[in-house]
């Protein structure tokens, strides 16, 4: 794709609209947690056991890897059944939920994600007995994936 | 808007080994809050849902918001203890369906 000047000056001004505030910039912290007590409904998860790789500086947000491993032995109540996704500093928190299975062996997936600025991403594991299990990494991103 | 799965899957595998599932395809993924040139907000389109099955059962999915990235990316394991078909499906908000299948021989 090949911007004129003249276009690209109208992108700037559009870019400039967005950074003045008159669309909410992010989510914000208040949102994220919003997402999360909606995922466990209420329930307090727990840190350890989940482990969320991401890189702690981003150059592009347009594509940051993110990868969640849960310690489980994916048998019985020890089984993860989901994983949510959240940004707090994207224009939506809410990024991912992955779903698993016994026959997914682990409970070990990687994605790629957008994130509009530098931010705190979080991911919740859903256990098979009801409990909850939290991580969360701050992430600096160079240039941010304004379109998340 | 060309939608073309690439996944990857090994084509043998051990009783209860742990194996490795890449799958990509190519979409632009539009997040609904870009602006085109004329200033207007260009409409949401992505996928909006992953789910890899074996013989009918459910191995991985994921639920997609706007923030996973272009050409969504997934990474993945599964254990499986006979040979079969893995079956891939991503859902456009559009409506249109995108499928591929790999088989794998188990012994």
């Amino acid at each position: 794709m090949s911007l004129t000047r003249r276009e690209a000056l109208v992108v700037l001004a559009g870019s400039a609209t967005l950074l003045s505030g008159v669309v909410p910039l992010h989510a914000g912290t208040d949102e994220a947690e919003a997402e999360i007590a909606a995922f466990t409904g209420g329930a307090e998860p727990q840190p350890g056991r989940v482990t969320l790789t991401v890189p702690a500086v981003a150059e592009n947000g347009n594509a940051v890897s993110v990868t969640v491993e849960v310690d489980s032995a994916m048998e019985g109540g020890d089984r993860v059944e989901s994983v949510l996704i959240v940004a707090d500093g994207n224009p939506r928190a809410d990024v991912a939920v992955f779903h698993f299975s016994p026959l997914s062996g682990t409970a070990v997936a990687t994605t790629r994600i957008r994130l509009a600025r530098s931010q705190t991403v979080s991911a919740v594991a859903k256990m098979a007995d009801g409990t909850f299990l939290l991580d969360r990494r701050a992430v600096e991103v160079a240039v941010g994936g304004c379109t998340g | 808007m060309s939608s073309r799965p690439r996944v990857r899957v090994p084509q043998t595998a051990s009783v209860g080994e742990m194996i490795q599932i890449r799958a990509l395809i190519s979409h632009q993924m539009e997040s609904g809050q870009r602006r085109d040139s004329t200033g207007q907000l260009v409409p949401r389109r992505i996928i909006n849902n992953f789910t890899c099955a074996f013989n009918g059962q459910p191995v991985f999915s994921c639920e997609m918001q706007p923030g996973i990235a272009a050409n969504p990316y997934f990474e993945f394991t599964a254990k499986v203890a006979e040979s079969g078909t893995f079956s891939f499906i991503w859902v456009d908000d559009d409506g249109s369906v995108y499928t591929d299948e790999h088989q794998i021989s188990v012994s």
